[in-house]
């Protein structure tokens, strides 16, 4: 057996995974740059599960892939981008994003392939019980020990999505919106009138 | 139930005497070659089930409507379903002159691929599911929300105006409808205390009435009935079935992300819609109506009831067709976001507060 195959398949998901970050970045077409990174975050989450972090891999799914790019996609696909506008831009920001990008890949070597990091340093972690249950476990850490963490994030987050509502609230004054609680509410006395009359002869 | 089936093959491979040299060979890769026995096992059936929801829709809403319904190819039209599957497999597909080619076919297939892939951890009966995993419920929830690429890649790979208003249509309703999908789903792995499927249908039976010979009153759809409303109404949204279907909406934009296709490439979308329907149909009755198990005590529980309960909300889904007239967009938008969702966000609060009370009968 030359290779174990939870270990053919986390090179497998990787070597996808790295393809589809690259052509994030280099795809020509907006839309197919999206997919891509669909690509990858779906890669990424099969990583996750071959940590077997069940919860956060199918959290990353519903979240990102489920909704988040969703939206992403939504609005890449009605803006109209003109490549070859975006595209002039890349020599004159080349001095500042080129130190950028090399600094960070220095830092992530630095950290990478510090002694502290390597397998020999981290120990493997104990194989968990049976029945154990990572969302369980996820579940137990949020609400007890970082219960405030939590909700200070989530409050945060309310506030954002409140104030994303507030700024874009602009009342149109041809707005033909309906009031369905109006709607709801006639009766027929409003709208008809019953009249009782004799029959006519002609 | 994997020995009876080796038994079987070892048996019939004994009548040639080709057993021991057949095994020597299939026994390194015996556990991959018995999960696609199980995927085939699974997928066979649904295919075909699609293929007769069809003729079952034609009929009853042709009988709904005072008409026949197709009754020419076979007896009393059986063999229809067989003949418009022959049709579409042998017309051409065409690929419009100003479409992306790549993603005009991806669209299909990301259609299809996860409602086939959702019913890997469906139990059909005890112990009857291809993968009895522990996040059995969110897995569901993520196949789910992925069938709207779906009908995003093929309404913008179209590059044509009707196909690209439905995908957008549909992005926005698949979206907001699976937030009032999910907040139901929170009530029930609350009161479960589970998120393997398996263990929700057992949870609920268990209790009083269960204990007493009238299982059905102890299921999840009486402590949970306006999320049992919400879930299933939200499974129609999601799989943009009438009343909900403004995403196809005939009478204004022909037929939305499916304008441009044909042939198979156009089958495909339809066999995802008909494998969504079934798949809302049996998660509803496995997560509240009690999959597999049986209504009264002195029947035995087992697939049977999880088949019948599946076809009571196919047919729902068949009857609010021929029933209600298509929802205006702004009506769709209202219900799932104003209604739904406050009202999942209460029921949320209701039985948390019903857990922690001396009441609490989920243990």
């Amino acid at each position: 057996m030359p290779m174990d195959f939870k270990t053919a398949l986390f090179y497998i998901l990787s070597a996808i995974l790295v393809v589809a970050a690259l052509r994030v970045v280099t795809a020509r077409n907006p839309v197919h740059a999206v997919l891509f990174l669909v690509l990858a975050f779906f890669n990424a989450s099969g990583l996750w599960l071959l940590l077997q972090a069940e919860f956060l891999a199918i959290a990353l799914i519903v979240v990102y892939v489920g909704a988040v790019m969703v939206l992403f996609l939504f609005v890449v696909m009605m803006l109209d981008i003109n490549l070859e506008r975006l595209r002039e831009g890349f020599w004159g920001n080349l001095w500042l994003g080129g130190p950028i990008a090399v600094l960070m890949v220095v830092e992530m070597v630095a950290v990478l392939s510090a002694r502290t990091f390597g397998p020999e340093a981290m120990p493997v972690p104990a194989a968990p019980a049976a029945g154990y249950s990572n969302t369980k476990a996820l579940g137990m850490a949020i609400y007890t020990d970082y219960i405030y963490p939590f909700e200070l994030a989530s409050v945060i987050l309310l506030v954002a999505l409140i104030a994303a509502v507030v700024l874009n609230l602009r009342q149109r004054r041809d707005n033909k919106q309906l009031n369905p609680a109006e709607q709801i509410a006639i009766k027929r006395k409003d709208r008809v009138r019953i009249v009782s009359m004799p029959s006519e002869k002609e | 139930m994997e020995n009876v089936v080796l038994q079987f093959f070892q048996w019939f491979w004994n009548l040639f005497g080709l057993w021991d040299a057949l095994w020597a060979f299939v026994k390194p890769v015996w556990p991959l070659v018995w999960v696609v026995m199980k995927i085939v096992a699974i997928l066979v059936p649904l295919m075909l089930s699609v293929a007769y929801l069809t003729f079952w829709e034609r009929k009853v809403i042709g009988w709904m409507q005072v008409r026949i319904g197709p009754n020419r190819v076979g007896p009393w039209g059986l063999l229809q379903p067989i003949a418009d599957g022959m049709k579409l497999f042998f017309k051409e597909v065409l690929v419009p002159a100003g479409a992306n080619k790549g993603l005009f076919f991806v669209g299909p297939v990301m259609a299809i691929a996860p409602a086939l892939a959702a019913w890997a951890v469906v139990p059909f009966f005890d112990g009857g599911a291809l993968a009895d995993i522990d996040a059995g419920l969110f897995y569901v929830l993520a196949m789910t929300s992925m069938g709207i690429y779906g009908v995003i890649i093929a309404g913008w790979a179209s590059n044509s105006k009707y196909p690209f208003l439905g995908a957008m249509r549909a992005s926005a309703q698949m979206v907001s409808y699976e937030i009032a999908m999910g907040m139901a789903l929170v009530c029930v792995l609350m009161i479960s205390n589970s998120l393997n499927l398996s263990d929700i249908v057992r949870a609920q039976g268990r209790g009083w009435f269960a204990d007493h010979g009238a299982g059905f009153l102890s299921w999840n759809w009486i402590p949970l009935l306006p999320m049992f409303v919400v879930y299933f109404i939200s499974g129609v949204a999601e799989t943009n079935r009438a009343p909900f279907d403004v995403v196809e909406g005939e009478s204004e934009i022909v037929a939305g992300h499916m304008v441009e296709f044909s042939g198979m490439a156009f089958a495909m979308f339809f066999l995802a819609e008909y494998a969504n329907m079934i798949l809302v149909a049996t998660l509803t009755s496995v997560l509240f109506l009690g999959g597999w198990l049986s209504p009264v005590g002195f029947l035995p529980d087992g697939f049977h009831w999880l088949a019948v309960k599946i076809s009571f909300f196919l047919f729902l889904f068949l009857w609010f067709r021929a029933t209600f007239p298509r929802y205006r967009y702004d009506q769709i938008m209202r219900l799932g976001w104003k209604v739904f969702v406050p009202l999942t966000l209460v029921w949320i609060g209701v039985i948390g507060t019903w857990m922690v009370s001396p009441w609490n009968i989920f243990k």
